[in-house]
């Protein structure tokens, strides 16, 4: 008689098990428009505008995080990150902020890239890249085979809408995008005038007026999450350009011992809370190649989450080297945040370079192939054996 | 808590040792892995715990304990941490209006005053660990992560030691607690005012774990070195220091560790 109840028992077991899905959860983690949870650490994420980007970085920009660009030497292919960031969140109907000393924010917002959502638009990306592919095959033969393993990244615009898009470089955003989205500027000449109420904290200015102008605008527009929204939940996305050049009034640019070595990084910590307290995600591009004291650049990319740097080839030996015939740069990912885990997404790849074709700009793992591939390969070859050998010892 | 940097230590839960200082240092890679160690296993212990986080939010840091098997909501509300969530007392502190402030001076006054003074966290760091007489924690902990924050937000080096100073004399000389401190240090840096709070700070030491990204450069399976020092010669014995050099591998919720040369990629 006894076996009858434990028998139900079991079975209602089974029908209950632990793997079930967080539904309530999921769907308001996904309600947000062009965000998703992370798979690593639940967080949600947003695309950084340049899809072969968030591979690199784990899927994309965790919310309440802070992306640091360090810019390339005469600042072109930084910026264009920089308007790639904004330029997808005016897609996806994010609200934005964009802060600048040197261009007003209304005209970098009349220069966004204009986003490639038609058909007409995927076939001709379409052909480009069946040309690459075929070009690719013919050169199969001549690629290291310890390439050929290689995940590859998403450098072609066939995959996911919702999370991601790509732009074209050669057209700007048509005006009727932008009716819906609120754009808040900061524009440093403008401000200066006004009066700033926040405590100064020995800190420039420049960045006391700017915080206060975020903090401002995430209280006033509900970012905080402490009132209830009645509306639809939205990203604050927070762009900042050249953060640290004379025209913030920073000498840490232009001096070998600057003065005021602290406010730069007192800025980003009080930033730092503003994010991890907000829905916003942010993005900085700072000249780190002007900064001579590299002390300081270490304790910026301490307080920054994810840090990218970008190394243009212009004007560098690199550029008529045939190994680099095919890209315009380096991409240097120095760091990768560890967000409510031990361990981060790194990607297996190392060795980035980016390119800017006629209309896309893409980051991809550098190919080494031409005529000194067999040398190229040898050394890679010797050089991982020292590493096995020195890891040995 | 990883089992196995327990066994590497000689240290357990179960009897954790009073009175001493450790400090954790990183160069070329994160050390962090080491503070969630050293969070889980004094709250295991049963240590009244004083975390100051100046890096991080308490949402990060709680995820990472319920990974490891502690839930620090539950530790703050018995009473057993005190957190100070530097990112939002520094917010607090800046936007708060005049009026709304009390009396009570924010641990991180300093950030607002021309003289870098700490005095604030440490009185703030004395209050939480001094014990009342209705608890029964064992020997008290201070925790920080991150003393190079402190730097960076302005503090004199000097001012840093003496924080330091001033807590050790409390925490392990009079109230036979434990501190550990988590910096930075890079050589390459030239972060002259940084190097100066490791150095001295490394004198003082009774356990130094040096973390070090390899040299070789990033691995998938071997995230870097730890170098376990222990600082005999502070006894004044005239023994040497003890090094212990391992490799090890940070997983989801554990982190391995092997002799140099022995990860299980290698074999």
């Amino acid at each position: 008689m006894a076996a009858v109840p434990a028998a139900g028992g079991v079975a209602r077991g089974r029908g209950v098990t632990s793997f079930q899905r967080k539904a309530a959860a999921g769907s308001r983690l996904a309600a947000v428009a062009g965000t998703r949870p992370s798979v690593r650490h639940g967080q949600l994420l947003l695309s950084s505008g340049l899809p072969s980007l968030d591979c690199v970085l784990g899927g994309g920009v965790a919310v309440g995080t802070l992306l640091l660009i360090e810019e390339d030497k005469y600042g072109l292919y930084s910026n264009l990150l920089y308007k790639y960031f904004l330029a997808e969140g005016v897609v996806c109907g994010h609200d934005l902020f964009v802060a600048s000393a040197k261009e007003h924010p209304d005209n970098i917002l009349k220069e966004l890239p204009a986003p490639l959502l038609d058909d007409t638009h995927r076939n001709e990306l379409g052909e480009e890249a069946t040309a690459v592919k075929s070009e690719d095959f013919q050169d199969s033969m001549k690629i290291a085979w310890r390439y050929q393993n290689l995940p590859k990244m998403e450098a072609s615009p066939t995959t996911s809408t919702k999370f991601g898009h790509y732009y074209d470089v050669s057209k700007t955003m048509s005006p009727e995008l932008f009716q819906s989205i609120k754009c808040h500027s900061f524009y440093l000449p403008e401000e200066l005038s006004l009066q700033a109420k926040m405590k100064t904290c020995n800190m420039n200015s420049a960045y006391t007026r700017l915080l206060e102008s975020i903090h401002r605008i995430i209280y006033q527009e509900g970012f905080d999450g402490s009132d209830p929204q009645k509306k639809q939940k939205n990203i604050l996305r927070i762009g900042i350009q050249s953060l640290g050049s004379m025209l913030w009034g920073d000498d840490i640019c232009s001096s070998d011992t600057p003065e005021d070595v602290h406010s730069l990084t007192k800025f980003l910590y009080v930033l730092r809370g503003l994010l991890r307290k907000s829905l916003s995600a942010c993005i900085i591009t700072v000249p780190a190649h002007l900064i001579q004291n590299k002390a300081i650049m270490e304790r910026v990319t301490n307080l920054s989450d994810t840090v990218v740097g970008l190394e243009s080839f212009i004007g560098s030996e690199r550029e008529t080297n045939p190994l680099y015939k095919d890209y315009h740069g380096l991409v240097h990912v120095h760091q990768i945040p560890r967000l409510n885990s031990l361990i981060c997404d790194v990607s297996d790849t190392k060795d980035l370079a980016f390119r800017l074709k006629r209309k896309l700009f893409t980051i991809e793992t550098v190919l080494i192939e031409g005529s000194n591939t067999k040398d190229v390969f040898h050394f890679n070859l010797a050089k991982e054996q020292m590493n096995i050998a020195l890891l040995s010892n | 808590m990883f089992a196995e940097l327990n066994e590497l230590l000689d240290a357990s839960p179960q009897r954790p040792e009073r009175g001493k200082f450790t400090l954790l240092r990183d160069t070329r890679t994160d050390g962090s892995f080491l503070v969630h160690h050293f969070l889980s296993f004094y709250l295991r212990a049963g240590c009244k715990v004083c975390f100051v986080a100046l890096l991080q939010s308490f949402s990060h840091y709680n995820i990472v304990a319920q990974k490891l098997g502690i839930s620090l909501t539950a530790a703050k509300e018995r009473g057993q941490l005190v957190f100070l969530e530097g990112l939002k007392s520094c917010l607090d502190l800046l936007f708060a209006e005049e009026e709304e402030q009390s009396g009570h001076p924010s641990p991180l006054q300093f950030i607002s005053e021309s003289t870098s003074n700490l005095k604030a966290l440490f009185d703030f760091v004395r209050t939480s660990l001094t014990p009342a007489d209705s608890d029964s924690w064992k020997g008290p902990v201070l925790l920080v992560d991150d003393l190079s924050v402190l730097l960076s937000l302005g503090a004199a080096p000097v001012a840093v030691l003496d924080f330091i100073h001033y807590c050790r004399v409390v925490v392990c000389s009079q109230l036979k607690g434990n501190i550990v401190v988590l910096v930075h240090s890079n050589e390459d840096s030239e972060d002259e005012e940084n190097e100066l709070v490791v150095n001295s700070l490394c004198h003082h030491s009774d356990l130094i774990l040096w973390v070090e990204g390899l040299a070789t450069g990033f691995c998938k399976d071997v995230h870097g070195q730890i170098k376990i020092i222990r600082r005999v010669s502070l006894e004044l014995t005239a023994e040497q220091d003890l090094v212990q050099i391992y490799q090890y591998k940070i997983q989801d919720k554990n982190v391995t560790f092997f002799a140099r040369g022995l990860s299980a990629a290698v074999l």
